[in-house]
């Protein structure tokens, strides 16, 4: 079997990042969360449950209360994980997902905030994911707060950023600092590749080590069971890993 | 009673400047009335994504008939941005109230029932409530420093929507898209195409019954078959991808916009204003 590439690494990140959850919500357009997701579940299989809600999905979706059906069940806690991505991330953990410069004529526009107006502040476990890293997307500050990263007192917020996963470094949050933590290293970097690609400061855990990669039982998993799970909602992304498209 | 309607007769129902909710691409997007509605309906619309948008809103905004658009997103999907959108937004040719998914469902919901406002978590410290002037930060009445966001009623004029099945009494089979309902129930009246109509009641078994919008919601009923293309239907077919790559590659620029258009509406279209 050939070595796990960079985006398996990222769904074997992301299905670690999983692990003990009983409920995991997955946005649109996002396959490789929705792929870590699946990894999780086949992990885990025999042992415990674990339910995925894929946005759009008719056949990863088992709500019959409408779209109003998983905002429901993470006000009440039913959701344990989230995805959520950005335009923009910042030092403070905020989320853009509205567009870069003055609102409203933002440039460029993204598509909007979807549900991480609600979202971020109530599943206990968000994932920020984008692959991209870089000092324009991981900034010091956003130029538009979809989501705030931390709440003062006053405030409900049983949520927030539990992690971020990039294409280059794995961080956690520490939400009494308001700063994210570098907690791996994908092989090939360092540290400071990482600060010089990174808008905004940030700490490093002392333990910090490369992001391990997939054991062969993990990929083989991924390369067969999960891409063909993700296959049904993502049939185009599916295509471009296989190379069959 | 419902009226049984041609999908032109259907989009003349449209006024201008009316407040129309139309659902996500995932929940029955009444896509065959889009060109009619461009050709014939209304002008200056506010439109209320449930809870996004996609191609629908697109063409709607690149053919210059929406003023107002209440939205959460609008995207292509796995195709990409939405180009009308991004180039309306960019050039201030859009009043935008950006929202958050929940937000959109609470209003709605909050119409549904009749009341002014219901409150929702989240929101607060996001700059989505700085430029939301119409949300307000309350105090939870019942527990002294506890804030959280009041969200006003969204009374929409009419909602449109595509199904599989209506009855000849006008009762829509919805099934498990229960948003449909919620649009339906708040806005004040629905217009709906469908891909068949039946003979017999939907609500005469029990286990149609469930997944039934009543016809009291439902002003004009449209046959459709197909009507959602090139999204997809839910138990009825699937997105086709393609032709929606093939509509965000085109719409880059506005020739190829409105040569998509034309050829989805299969007729010229009328001048954009």
């Amino acid at each position: 079997m050939s070595p796990a590439t960079d985006r398996e690494r990222l769904i074997a990140t992301i299905a670690n990042l999983l692990d003990g959850v009983r409920h995991v919500a997955v946005g649109a357009s996002s396959p490789i969360p929705a792929a870590g997701a699946m990894l999780r579940r086949a992990l885990d299989e025999g042992r415990r449950d674990v339910r995925i809600s894929i946005l759009g999905s008719e056949k990863h979706n088992f709500f019959t209360n409408g779209s109003a059906e998983l905002f429901d069940c993470a006000a009440q806690g039913r959701i344990d994980a989230f995805f959520l991505g950005g335009g923009q991330i910042d030092g403070e953990g905020n989320i853009n997902l509205v567009g870069a410069g003055d609102y409203p004529r933002s440039s460029p526009r993204w598509p909007g905030s979807f549900g991480s107006g609600l979202l971020y502040y109530v599943v206990p476990r968000v994932i920020l994911f984008r692959e991209e890293h870089s000092p324009r997307v991981l900034v010091e500050k956003v130029d538009f707060v979809s989501a705030a990263g931390a709440s003062g007192p006053g405030v409900h917020r049983t949520g927030g950023p539990h992690a971020l996963v990039t294409s280059l470094a794995l961080f956690g949050f520490d939400k009494k600092r308001r700063r994210f933590v570098l907690a791996g290293v994908h092989p090939g970097y360092g540290v400071d590749d990482v600060r010089a690609r990174t808008g905004f400061s940030f700490d490093c855990a002392p333990d910090l080590k490369p992001t391990p990669a997939p054991d062969a039982g993990t990929l083989s998993l991924i390369r067969g069971r999960v891409f063909d799970e993700l296959a049904e909602t993502y049939p185009r992304f599916v295509d471009a890993v296989r190379g069959t498209a | 009673m419902t009226d049984f309607i041609s999908l032109e007769a259907l989009a003349a129902r449209v006024p201008d400047g009316a407040m129309v909710a139309v659902p996500a691409d995932y929940g029955g997007v009444a896509m065959a009335a889009t060109g009619p509605l461009i050709a014939g309906g209304g002008r200056g619309l506010h439109l209320v994504c449930v809870p996004t948008g996609g191609l629908q809103v697109d063409l709607l905004v690149g053919a210059g008939r929406v003023r107002i658009l209440e939205t959460s997103a609008v995207t292509l999907g796995e195709a990409g941005g939405a180009p009308a959108f991004i180039r309306a937004v960019q050039d201030g040719a859009l009043t935008l109230r950006d929202a958050t998914c929940p937000a959109i469902l609470t209003g709605l919901l909050a119409a549904q029932k009749g009341v002014p406002f219901i409150p929702m978590r989240g929101l607060i410290g996001s700059d989505l409530l700085r430029v939301r002037p119409d949300w307000r930060v309350i105090e939870n009445p019942f527990e002294p420093g506890d804030a959280i966001v009041a969200i006003p009623a969204i009374r929409p004029d009419l909602a449109l929507f595509h199904a599989a099945e209506a009855d000849r009494d006008g009762n829509v089979w919805i099934g498990r898209r229960r948003e449909l309902a919620l649009m339906a129930y708040a806005a004040k009246a629905s217009l709906v195409t469908v891909e068949r109509i039946r003979e017999t009641s939907l609500l005469s078994d029990e286990v149609t019954a469930a997944g039934v919008l009543p016809a009291i919601y439902v002003e004009a009923v449209a046959h459709a078959p197909g009507g959602a293309k090139p999204y997809g239907l839910w138990g009825e077919y699937p997105a086709d991808a393609e032709e929606i790559a093939r509509y965000a590659a085109a719409a880059r620029t506005e020739d190829g916009f409105r040569a998509w258009l034309d050829r989805f509406a299969g007729a010229p279209s009328p001048a954009f204003a």
